[in-house]
């Protein structure tokens, strides 16, 4: 028999008087583990029971790659402009309003400089909130600034990629970012500065055919979708089913297109590590 | 011949001047003016229709069957002098895409370009012009090549896209293109680029840097092709004409956002209606723009070239 007996029968607390939750309190990661945010962010936003990278911003990367959180942005006022007047079931302008609403941000990726372990980095750092991280005029642009700033102050570069490829509504002024960005990295290598690319999830589309996949070392996180065609195209296409692993880091590290997958705790100390190595200088503790 | 639904017209009044021409042929009676009627008609239909193309109807003669194709054009520019060069020298020979050594006039270049099927089965061997990982290291090797030897580079468009297939994610389908986009900012020989065909995204570009880009008058060059487009932002296959219109494809819209350098004009009808008059064209342009491309010393061509990608965009500052 129950010590404890209602004596009334159903909830009689008022909605008024139930007690709320607050949002955000806790993260649930794709196998269903729980985890509390403020524990969450000190983990480096990784749930610490299944290591699942949670999806982050360039707020997020910064924080965890520049000393003290202290770097400068560069370029952060470049906004698009809708040189195609394109409309969808949506007019552009308005997409772009509503991201900069939604997000408090200007565009899909942010570009800075700062100390990391005490010397200088570059780090220009996609931002999938942002119309899915899509490529287009002002992401090309600000990819271009920061390696320029690399070059001209000899700065090694590291790109954060996370974005579904390039942005539509700029069509062939988005395809030609490829080209632009990739003819700068061609100038970066002429100037013998390392360039990182990490591999973030998602990794597609336009950004897998340009920059991410032409770092002096390709690095990715645990788990992340790293490809060209995107899933789906590719089970369409061939009518194949696709291996468990398919555009995984693990699968691209297999299949030799990483040099290596890293946690992101670690971050930090592998892209430094490398870069002490590379440059032949003093390692860093 | 085949005819798209908006060339209907045309096919109506070509199939009465043949009757015509049969019936004068086979009577007594004189249709010479009736003939001429319907001949003079129909050059007139034919500037009406090709005049006032909508994006969409360039996209579908950019897919015409009777079109002609990479392999086309190099036989006819170089006048049996083509040598085709086979292999990425890793895994295999990619049967989309096609290279080698060939003339014009005295001057060697060495081409590259996507190749699509005429009939069913030379279409499955080309994979549909969509090229593997392979085909764009394959080209990457010989543009390698032309470059240790000065030879410059003409590089033919016509892509559905690069293949999304298992096999080419995992040798690498992103990292090829990537590589071969980078290589091509930098390559110290000219390259001229030609989208005869579909010029579709990340596949297309692949092959599609150069000092000059040029565009037949029907071909069409994008971040995806209008289907896609539609499917992805207006979630159904059914809006693919203003998906068209909305991309901006067309040569002349590529023109005036300067991501092109110039149009290559075609016969009225079409590249496939007077292939001969197509391929002289062609090969004037290409001609054209090698005697300004090859006084510039290889520094000063990379440095105008990366100028010129660097330039591409709209933005606020």
């Amino acid at each position: 028999m129950a010590w404890f007996k209602r004596k009334e029968k159903g909830i009689q607390t008022s909605t008024e008087e139930k007690k709320d939750t607050p949002k955000g309190l806790w993260y649930k990661s794709p196998t269903g583990k729980i985890v509390e945010s403020e524990e969450l962010a000190k983990n480096f936003y990784v749930s610490p029971e299944d290591d699942y990278h949670v999806r982050i911003g360039s707020k997020e990367y910064f924080e965890i790659l520049f000393d003290d959180n202290k770097f400068k942005e560069l370029h952060p006022n470049l906004t698009s402009k809708d040189p195609l007047r394109f409309e969808d079931t949506k007019k552009y302008v308005d997409r772009l309003k509503d991201a900069k609403a939604k997000t408090g941000l200007k565009d899909a990726v942010r570009t800075a400089v700062g100390k990391s372990k005490g010397k200088n980095l570059v780090v220009a750092c996609m931002d999938f909130s942002f119309i899915g991280g899509s490529m287009g005029s002002v992401v090309g642009e600000k990819i271009a600034r920061a390696i320029d700033h690399s070059i001209e102050k000899k700065i090694p570069f590291l790109m954060i990629s996370k974005s579904g490829g390039a942005r539509m509504m700029e069509a062939a002024l988005s395809l030609m970012q490829l080209a632009k960005t990739s003819a700068k990295l061609a100038q970066l290598a002429e100037a013998n500065i390392p360039y990182i690319s990490l591999c973030t999830d998602p990794t597609t589309g336009g950004t897998t055919a340009s920059y991410a996949m032409l770092g002096d070392i390709n690095i990715g996180e645990p788990g992340a979708l790293i490809g060209f065609a995107g899933p789906r195209v590719v089970k369409d296409t061939t009518g194949k089913d696709l291996p468990e692993d398919f555009q995984t880091s693990e699968f691209l590290l297999e299949h030799g297109f990483l040099d290596f997958i890293t946690h992101r705790r670690d971050l930090k100390d592998k892209v430094n590590h490398y870069l002490d190595l590379i440059l032949n200088q003093r390692l860093r503790a | 011949m085949e005819y798209l639904d908006f060339e209907l017209p045309i096919k109506e009044l070509e199939e009465q001047l043949d009757k015509c021409m049969v019936i004068g042929e086979e009577s007594d009676i004189d249709v010479t003016d009736t003939c001429k009627q319907i001949e003079k008609k129909l050059v007139q239909t034919k500037k009406d229709i090709y005049k006032n193309l909508t994006a969409w109807q360039r996209v579908q003669l950019s897919r015409h069957p009777s079109r002609p194709y990479t392999l086309d054009y190099i036989n006819a520019l170089t006048e049996g002098t083509f040598l085709e060069l086979h292999g990425d020298r890793s895994v295999k020979d990619d049967k989309a895409m096609i290279g080698g050594l060939g003339k014009i006039g005295d001057q060697s270049f060495m081409f590259v370009g996507q190749q699509k099927g005429y009939n069913t089965k030379t279409r499955q061997y080309r994979n549909f012009g969509m090229a593997n990982p392979e085909g764009y290291r394959k080209a990457l090797r010989l543009m390698k090549s032309a470059e240790k030897f000065g030879i410059p580079v003409v590089s033919f468009v016509d892509t559905p896209g690069a293949y999304p297939g298992i096999e080419a994610e995992e040798r690498g389908q992103g990292e090829a293109i990537a590589r071969n986009i980078m290589e091509m900012t930098r390559l110290k020989v000219p390259i001229i680029v030609i989208i005869v065909g579909e010029g579709a995204s990340g596949g297309a570009l692949g092959i599609g840097v150069g000092d000059k880009v040029l565009m037949l008058e029907n071909t069409w060059y994008s971040v995806i092709s209008p289907e896609s487009c539609s499917s992805i932002l207006w979630r159904s296959w059914e809006y693919k004409e203003q998906a068209a219109e909305a991309l901006k494809l067309t040569a002349p819209d590529m023109k005036k956002l300067h991501l092109i350098d110039s149009i290559i004009k075609e016969p009225l009808g079409g590249a496939h209606s007077d292939r001969e008059k197509t391929f002289a064209t062609v090969r004037d342009s290409i001609l054209t723009h090698f005697e300004e491309l090859k006084k510039l010393s290889p520094k000063d061509l990379v440095n105008q070239r990366m100028d010129k990608y660097s330039n591409m965009g709209v933005y606020k500052d």
